[in-house]
């Protein structure tokens, strides 16, 4: 068995001392290792080097905290071509499919291999995102929908296809990539540290925290900066707010898809003084100019530490009467239950992250995995439920949403008023390290944001690859379709809430 | 004529109220009572757009639904003053009246050739045909209960037999209630607010109807319920009584049941589609023991 190099979450790596294997090698670690459940793909990205195209995989060992990473390289004027691992594990599909678009990389026995989301930079100019190919199936019985890229609600622009038999879902095809806006380009392009905090802030609208902590991870991990443990608490304040207000959201919204107008309106009125309170804190409700490399302009405050216990006794009184109410109401068990279920092993196959595999009793969260920020301190045990189904969806966000209120809580009674928090680090004052690859991994509360950082020879960030939970997550989506109703896709694609720009990147 | 004229005012409230309810109930201020008017007046000063796809079936079809709906409301009669029309066996041709509208809109769907529409043509119908055994065992257990076929004579003879008739007048107000939900494509067998295509009932076959004709079929779904809330009134408002206070009644009658679905629709989520035939047909199964009930009492057997 090759030695791996293993190292945590923002660490920064020497891209020398990655084991550089050949391409049987890589194959045989990657599959071998995934066996194990505790084993995940954290990301698969390839990227041009002056010898060729190198290819890296960072694999998380959740048991032991750490991140296995190996490296393939593909010599200059070599052919372009390998054996897929999607056979062995779907999970490699997406990843695949990303590599394949933007360097021509072509994966054998991959069946899939069309591309994800028309990047600007694909190698393939003539496709076109309007004659996507989707798959078919040649019958008189079956017929086809499709719903999108434009909605009739509030969502953001994605296309479905579905092959039904009458009202039974065979096959449902999700095409993304309306949503692109060349971000990764985009991240080595711009290259002043506020430009690029902006531009992590506006990966996913929903997810500021969680894409913009990432991101500030990775630079201070590449600028071996050290942040102090206060600043390190208010970023959890913040990740934790955010978790809240998302989760209630989505519990809002759905009971709107079960037309339970209760539940919707009384949610509803829960999540704005939820993001209201970002507001307070720094001018934005959806905490956007909160998160940024080495320090922050808005410091937690005494007084914003009592309004945030103000905050937190009225919503915890309210939200326990409703969601009492809400998770034992016949009717919402009725409409919840066995809808859309998946089993462990049909997540673990995908790589499903976040509430998409707490929801099948896999335990993936890395606040408990790879803890970052103030998490070290709070040992945090992730929320597991076995059924699958939309309930089981429903139940971890609620107990997500209780155990988010007791970190609040924790951290607003331990924070050290003393402790001075230092602004952002400027540009003048940042040296990132040579040749470092570096992963950095937050939990949004979609999931777990891995943004991957490499530099080259003089500092320069040479790679920057962002995974956004959504990424594989919408296979799950997928697959709950499955030989199911074409009517529940709605509440399904509620119960993931996932993200099209997030995806789209 | 008084019949009509009051289900006429009744019709154009009835959104405006069940709107209201949710909106109170939900801790909204809510539209205007009367906002129907002016929506539906908006739509009639519109012009329509027809898919160059769609053929005349599509064009006429809101208006032929109308029009069966108006023909509808002359059959009914008000608590023992009698309707503009009646013959023996005018339920029938009430129901199949209405059901010759939903045809017209299920072909309407289908002419326009959506993926949407046709999954929502398809459920209608489905549900259709579950329900309509409802209505017609009801009307038979009133015919053997009064001995009358016509909607006039059943209304007025109601009251003569007192202790059975209240668990008859009940037990029919009950069946018809629930028949009205369904039928008006409301929770918990539908939802009228939701924007997701796919899970829609009703609601899908008229996505492609613009202007006028929205409007007309607007006008049409509020004439339903004023029509089928106008058959319990006359359950349950004795015939006899003066004509003042069986107005009044009616429009209080009318007005709880306005209120009741809205408070319905503000406390219960919607069934998931796959039990919907069995909740409707469970409202035939009780419109069948009612019957059944029925004939063994009176001896018909």
């Amino acid at each position: 068995m090759e030695k791996l190099f293993e190292t945590k979450n923002n660490l920064p790596v020497r891209i020398a001392d990655i084991p550089v294997v050949p391409y049987n090698k890589f194959f045989e670690v990657i599959t071998f290792l995934l066996r194990s459940q505790d084993y995940h793909i954290l990301t698969y990205l390839a990227y041009p080097t002056d010898q060729g195209l190198s290819f890296v995989c960072a694999i998380a060992d959740d048991q032991n905290k750490s991140i296995s990473l190996i490296s393939h390289l593909i010599p200059n004027g070599a052919p372009l071509k390998v054996y897929s691992m999607m056979p062995k594990y779907d999970v490699f599909h997406s990843c695949e499919r990303e590599i394949h678009e933007k360097y021509g990389v072509v994966f054998e026995d991959n069946h899939f291999l069309k591309p994800i989301r028309y990047s600007h930079d694909r190698i393939n100019k003539e496709s076109k995102i309007t004659d996507y190919p989707f798959y078919k199936i040649e019958s008189d019985e079956l017929h086809e929908v499709g719903v999108g890229p434009i909605h009739a609600g509030i969502i953001e622009p994605g296309h479905f296809r579905f092959l039904c038999a009458g009202e039974r879902v065979l096959h449902l095809e999700v095409q993304l990539g309306w949503q692109h806006r060349g971000i990764e380009t985009l991240f080595l392009q711009k290259k002043k540290l506020l430009q690029r905090a902006v531009l992590a802030e506006n990966i996913a609208g929903d997810t500021a925290v969680g894409h913009t902590l990432a991101y500030s991870q990775a630079i201070e991990s590449l600028a071996g900066l050290k942040i102090r443990e206060k600043l390190n608490y208010e970023r959890v304040i913040a990740l934790e707010i955010e978790r809240i207000g998302m989760h209630i959201f989505d519990l809002s919204n759905l009971c709107t898809g079960a037309a339970y107008q209760l539940g919707n309106a009384s949610l509803g009125v829960l999540r704005t003084p939820t993001i209201n309170y970002l507001q307070t804190w720094c001018g934005n409700r959806f905490a956007k100019g909160l998160i940024r490399p080495g320090g922050t302009h808005y410091p937690f405050t005494r007084e914003l530490q009592e309004k945030l216990l103000t905050y937190l006794d009225s919503f915890e009184e309210k939200y326990a009467v409703i969601s009492d109410k809400l998770l034992n109401l016949s009717g919402i068990q009725l409409r919840f239950q066995d809808i859309g279920t998946l089993t462990r092993k049909q997540v673990y196959m995908i790589g499903g992250v976040g509430t998409t595999a707490k929801m099948a009793g896999l335990k993936r969260d890395t606040r408990w995995s790879h803890p970052f920020a103030g998490y070290h301190e709070l040992h945090h045990e992730p929320v597991i439920f076995d059924a699958g189904d939309i309930y089981a969806r429903i139940q971890v966000r609620h107990y997500e949403i209780l155990q988010s209120i007791k970190y609040l809580r924790r951290i607003a009674e331990i924070m050290n008023f003393q402790n001075q928090v230092p602004s952002p680090i400027t540009d003048e004052n940042i040296r990132l390290a040579k040749s470092c690859l570096t992963v950095s991994i937050t939990e949004g509360w979609r999931g777990e944001i891995v943004h991957t950082a490499i530099t080259d020879q003089e500092g320069n960030i040479c790679c920057y690859k962002i995974k956004d939970p959504s990424l594989h997550n919408w296979w799950a989506l997928a697959l709950s379709l499955r030989d199911r109703e074409i009517s529940d896709f709605p509440i399904n694609n509620k119960s993931y809430n996932l993200s099209y720009c997030g995806h789209d990147l | 004529m008084i019949a009509f004229l009051l289900i006429l005012i009744c019709a154009l409230l009835y959104p405006g109220t069940i709107d209201k309810t949710k909106a109170i109930l939900s801790g909204r201020k809510g539209p205007k009572i009367h906002q129907f008017i002016f929506d539906a007046w908006r739509l009639f000063k519109k012009g329509s757009i027809y898919s160059d796809k769609s053929s005349f079936v599509f064009q006429i079809s809101a208006t032929i639904n109308f029009v069966c709906l108006i023909t509808a409301i002359l059959l009914i009669p008000f608590a023992g003053e009698p309707s503009l029309f009646s013959f023996d066996g005018d339920f029938v041709f009430m129901i199949y009246l209405l059901g010759l509208g939903r045809f017209m809109s299920v072909v309407a769907a289908l002419d326009v050739s959506s993926g949407f529409e046709g999954m929502g043509a398809n459920r209608e119908v489905l549900y259709a045909a579950l329900l309509e055994p409802a209505f017609l065992l009801l009307m038979g257990t009133l015919c053997i209960f009064t001995g009358y076929t016509n909607f006039n004579d059943i209304f007025t003879a109601l009251y003569a037999d007192q202790y059975l008739a209240s668990v008859v007048i009940i037990i029919s107000s009950i069946i018809l209630f629930l028949f009205i939900l369904v039928e008006n494509s409301r929770i918990p067998a539908d939802d009228p607010n939701t924007h997701l295509e796919l899970t829609m009932v009703h609601e899908v076959m008229i996505l492609d109807h613009s202007g006028f004709d929205l409007g007309l079929i607007k006008l049409t779904a509020a004439l339903k319920f004023a029509v089928f809330g106008s058959l319990i009134c006359n359950l349950v408002i004795p015939s006899h009584f003066p004509i003042g206070i069986k107005i009044l009644l009616f429009m209080i009658f009318q007005f709880a049941l306005a209120v009741a679905i809205g408070f319905i629709e503000s406390f219960k989520p919607r069934n998931k589609m796959a039990r919907n035939p069995q909740y409707i047909i469970s409202i035939s199964a009780i419109a069948l023991v009612l019957y059944c009930v029925m004939i063994i009492i009176k001896n018909k057997m």
